[in-house]
């Protein structure tokens, strides 16, 4: 049945026509506009079409659905025809095949393709409709096709049941028939989804997306999903650097879908833009004004943070005995967002679950210059203390400090809007039974290989040596490593605090406790009585001066490892840049060596051969455009890491610090109170 | 900051550690003290209105050595072996903080400026601090003599306080710091032995059981109230380190960390803490360990008069046995029985007001930590508040 629609598109209904058009357009101009340059405009269309979804369109939205139409064009697109509507439709993520990757002919731009489809299929699937992800095509379309009886009557319940409904055959004609016209129109991202069910249908391009979307936003109203956030941010690495804007834009709208009013200046802006078919040549123009603009946004957003996901760790346990035992980590998350399932959750991870949630984070966000939280280092001494099971104070500490780490470090990720909507971290948070992260272990060939990784890329960074052309990361980078040495200063200061503290306290007691002997054996009663309540004093400022220890250490000390490891990820982004830069020079200079070979065959008069120099030619011109966009990127992209970053960093040490304060107030107000209760007593000595 | 403990600090100097008597008839004090090399030149001061000096008011430089000397040659006088002899004042002892200086001068390339004018500061505080209570432990020495009835009328203190040359003290030599020693061994050994001795009055067999057992404790408790004292220091100087760690994080980044400076400023209050805590605490601790080393030196001395006088008891009584030197022997015994009740006397008048003395003295510096202490912590919070305050608002 699938096959058969596919193949004979109906023809698009008239009367579906101006509807179509009114707000396809606004739609696809934005998408357009977006996909070239940024992709704010989607918001606008997403909060508006909601409405729509659930006023008048959601017949519509049921009886024509899109949906499946997207599912099957995509298939199309995808595994072979690029028929035109298929091309305009795949668009997004033919963008960078069509244009440039088939220059470019490098194993990495093809990639993008199966990511894209591939992982909006998963998440999607395992979270809605809990199958087994599914990475092919067909076999997505199968899953489709299966799961669509369950809900047909849904349509007003805004419900699970919806998404399913959306691909019951009957939509699926009605799609088709509404299909080619809407394919002409520009594809429509992920953020939109909504979009594209209120006004049908305007893309048959997203089709992956619009897929999972409509799982997730029948299910759970509203939010994207995060699955087509990588897809997004994998095109656009593909095309060029403003569209790595573009998803972020997405993930925000989805997370914050109060902040509109910025993105509908924008949209406007967008529209004005030239449009889809030529992403390449606006791209450059547009990429200079992106950041700025993005900053700007950023700002804003920062301001009204309405983040709402508080992560706990709690309850450290000790599974299983000998060498083989790991501490389990109860991980609480309690949320508001809608893109999870339930208002509260929890699962168990234990601590190579975390290092492996980085593991993937980094190797998926790392190269677009992402700072990607580090999580807190592994301790083969403090684990082996508690694997050999003593219960000493230390290995109490140890897990103590290790589970704070842990929680702080997901509190971390979450906060980053990016992050957040990566499929990896919410399967981290929600998913009961994760597969255990081997690549994790110190001694593992996988953790062999990182080391060689790391060495390389050691050696490559001192061996690059980069003209910094741009002021602001030049003074970034030394400011970066000029904070990271004051910081690891600071922090060893404060952990020679921590010990004095806890040295002060121990002698505190032992004084407490001569002072006591010696009020036993003073004869004058009043005084040997001021002498043991000078003891209890004394003991009292010993416990203050542990707590104040504790909170040194808690409050202050690990606040700055933590950000001594998060200069390291900042560090690690700069780095990032510079390879993308070392690409693009590396490019330029094959490109001259081409052109010198035309000249030299010009000049040869050979030619056959000149022929294929010329193709080679443009083969790295190609390259070099793509590298430098892909500089571009990574350097907007930084750079608005890095501003977030130390915003983030600021707010977090204001807290800090002032928490910490508060504990240092906090127990020099129990020191009066303490003295001044002893002061009578001291009075009374006669 | 520094004139304001200066004036406190002098306030101190009469009182710490002993109850004197506001006796108008002779007032000493140490205005000034010099330090060349290992030499401390004290001037000291007095004003009086006794008619054994010739002036009303005159001041003589004197050294830690003339102390020593006077402190001694009134140890070796018989007739005050039923007094609590003052203890001496500590060797002064400047070589901590001057290591610290010369290190810090070899350092002084690693450092930033300001790190570097900071721990000069900090070190001539500290130095300052040694040197004070240097002034002050011998200024009490000296006071404790002039409002003591007797030792007040001694001839050699006299000398030491109206003489205007050298009293040419030497040093101990090599043979004489052994006979110090050996008279020690002695001493202890002899304390072995005549512990033997039934006591006869049961006020000193208590005093001395007493004063052995708090000896030991209040040994223990100024050891550990030193070591406290220690580590307090150690921490108030690593806010010391963080605050100019701090100072120079802020100085390179203008944003975040400008207002975290305010905690630099806890440092100085904890040094305070710690220095009255040391000054009040440990150094009332540590003049009562010297305190009460002086009253067992006199019920030592109590208890050899007394094991005198039973052996020139026995003495007698053999003397009578055998019939010979009768006289000579009951002369002897007459003897020793005087010089021991006497002792007995004026031992029991001084352990009494010794007693008292040291109970009115741990009660002020008690009062008087108890108030710093809530002072600091005071200011603390008002510090601390000042600066939440400060971070809140921006």
């Amino acid at each position: 049945m699938a096959a058969s629609s596919e193949r004979s598109p109906p023809p698009f209904p008239d009367s579906e026509e101006p509807e179509l058009l009114e707000d396809s357009d606004e739609g696809a101009d934005a998408f357009t506009g977006t996909s070239i340059s940024e992709m704010d405009s989607p918001s606008p269309d997403s909060t508006k079409p909601p409405k729509d979804i659930f006023n008048e369109p959601l017949e519509d939205i049921f009886s024509d659905p899109l949906s499946n139409v997207n599912s099957e064009p995509q298939k199309k697109v995808d595994t072979k025809i690029p028929s035109p509507s298929s091309d305009e439709a795949v668009d997004l993520f033919s963008d960078p095949l069509d244009d440039d990757s088939e220059v470019v002919s490098s194993p990495e731009v093809q990639n993008p393709m199966p990511d894209l489809l591939n992982e909006p299929v998963q998440a999607p699937k395992s979270d809605v409709l809990g199958e087994p992800p599914v990475h092919k095509n067909a076999a997505r379309q199968q899953d489709i096709f299966e799961d669509p009886p369950k809900g047909s009557s849904k349509s007003s319940s805004v419900k699970k049941a919806a998404s399913a409904e959306l691909f019951s055959d009957e939509d699926e004609e009605d799609l088709f028939k509404e299909l080619p016209k809407v394919v002409t129109k520009k594809p429509q991202p992920s953020g939109p989804p909504v979009d594209v069910f209120t006004e049908v249908k305007s893309d048959v391009k997203v089709k992956p997306q619009v897929k999972d979307d409509p799982t997730d936003l029948f299910a759970e109203e509203a939010l994207t999903a995060p699955a087509p956030k990588p897809s997004a941010s994998s095109s656009s690495s593909r095309t060029n650097g403003v569209h790595s804007e573009e998803h972020d834009l997405f993930s925000e709208a989805t997370v914050e879908l109060s902040l509109d009013s910025p993105r509908n200046d924008r949209k406007k802006k967008d529209a004005v833009k030239p449009s889809v078919s030529a992403p390449v040549a606006p791209v450059a123009s547009s990429s200079s004004k992106a950041p700025s603009k993005t900053l700007e946004e950023l700002e804003e957003e920062e301001s009204e943070d309405t983040f709402d996901l508080n992560i706990s760790v709690t309850n450290p346990e000790k599974v299983g005995d000998g060498m083989n035992a790991y501490m389990a980590y109860k991980v609480s998350t309690q949320t508001s967002l809608t893109m999870f399932r339930s208002k509260t959750f929890t699962v168990r991870r234990r601590f190579s679950d975390f290092l492996g949630l980085y593991e993937k984070l980094s190797e998926k966000h790392l190269q677009n210059g992402y700072i990607v939280p580090p999580p807190p280092e592994k301790s083969i001494l403090g684990m082996t203390k508690v694997k050999v099971g003593k219960e000493d104070p230390s290995s109490a500490e140890f897990v103590e400090r290790r589970r704070a780490a842990l929680e702080r470090y997901l509190q971390r990720v979450v906060s980053h809007p990016s992050l957040l909507q990566d499929p990896d971290v919410r399967e981290f948070l929600e998913k009961e039974e994760l597969p255990r992260a081997v690549s994790t272990q110190a001694l593992s060939g996988a953790g062999f290989l990182k080391m060689l990784n790391k060495a390389t890329d050691a050696v490559s960074k001192m061996t690059i040596k980069m003209n910094e052309q741009d002021v602001w990361f030049d003074e970034k980078i030394q400011d970066v490593e000029n904070e990271e040495q004051h910081m690891r200063k600071l922090h060893v200061m404060v952990e020679s605090l921590v010990n004095h503290r806890k040295e002060l306290s121990g002698n505190t007691a032992v004084f407490a406790k001569s002072v006591a002997m010696l009020g036993s054996s003073e004869d004058n009663t009043a005084l040997s009585r001021a002498l043991s309540q000078l003891a209890e004093v004394e003991d009292r400022i010993e416990q203050l001066h542990q707590e104040q220890a504790a909170n040194d250490f808690f409050t202050f000390s690990e606040l700055l490892a933590d950000y001594i490891r998060l200069l390291g990820a900042v560090k690690g982004c700069f780095d990032q840049r510079m390879k993308a830069w070392q690409r693009w020079q590396d490019a330029e200079n094959m490109l001259q060596k081409k052109r010198e070979v035309e000249a030299k065959l010009l000049w040869a008069n050979k030619p056959d051969k000149l022929q294929q120099a010329k193709d080679e030619i443009a083969e790295w011109e190609a390259k070099v455009t793509q590298y430098e966009r892909e500089f571009e990127r990574i350097s907007a992209t930084v750079r608005k890491e890095v501003i977030r970053f130390d915003k983030e960093k600021a707010r977090d040490f204001k807290r800090q610090i002032i928490k910490y304060l508060e504990s240092l107030l906090n127990s020099q107000q129990q020191l009066i109170k303490y003295w001044e209760a002893f002061l009578p007593e001291a009075k009374a000595i006669a | 900051m520094t004139s304001i403990s200066e004036d406190s600090d002098k306030e101190k100097v009469r009182s710490v550690s002993v109850d004197l008597n506001n006796d108008a008839s002779l007032v000493i004090d140490i205005p000034d003290a010099l330090c060349e090399r290992d030499k401390v030149k004290f001037t000291v001061h007095t004003k009086t209105t006794l008619s054994s000096f010739q002036k009303p008011e005159f001041s003589v430089p004197r050294q830690h050595e003339e102390f020593i000397w006077l402190h001694d040659t009134i140890v070796e006088t018989e007739e005050y072996a039923g007094l609590i002899i003052p203890p001496a004042p500590p060797k002064p002892d400047f070589e901590g903080p001057r290591e610290k200086m010369h290190k810090l001068g070899e350092g002084e390339s690693s450092m930033t400026k300001e790190e570097y004018a900071k721990m000069k500061q900090e070190l001539e505080a500290e130095y300052l601090a040694v040197f004070k209570k240097t002034v002050q432990v011998h200024e009490v020495f000296l006071q404790r003599l002039s409002s003591h009835p007797i030792f007040r009328k001694d001839r050699n203190f006299q000398i030491f306080l109206e003489y205007d040359q050298d009293l040419s003290v030497r040093r101990k030599n090599a043979k004489e710091m052994f006979g110090g020693f050996f008279k020690n061994m002695v001493k202890s050994a002899d304390e072995v032995l005549i512990s033997g001795v039934k006591e006869v009055d049961e006020f000193f067999e208590q005093e001395k059981t007493f004063l052995l057992d708090y000896s030991s404790k209040i040994k223990d408790a100024s050891a550990k109230a030193e070591k406290m004292t220690r580590s307090h220091k150690n921490v108030a100087d690593d806010y010391n380190h963080i605050s100019g760690a701090l100072n120079s994080t802020a100085a390179d980044n203008n944003t975040a960390f400008k207002k975290t400076i305010s905690v630099c400023v806890l440092q100085k209050l904890e040094d305070r803490v710690a220095s009255d805590q040391e000054l009040k605490l440990t150094e009332l601790l540590r003049y009562y360990t010297r305190d009460i080393q002086a009253a067992k030196d006199l019920l030592y001395r109590r208890a050899r008069a007394l094991a005198d006088n039973e052996n020139s008891n026995k003495a007698l009584d053999k003397a009578r046995l055998k019939g010979k030197d009768i006289a000579q022997a009951e002369e002897n015994q007459k003897q020793c029985l005087q010089k021991f009740d006497k002792l007995s006397e004026s031992g029991k008048k001084e352990l009494t007001s010794f007693k008292a003395r040291r109970v009115v003295a741990f009660r002020k510096n008690l009062i008087e930590m108890t108030e710093l202490e809530i002072k600091h912590a005071k200011n603390s919070v008002s510090l601390l508040q000042g600066s939440i305050e400060i971070l809140n608002s921006n």
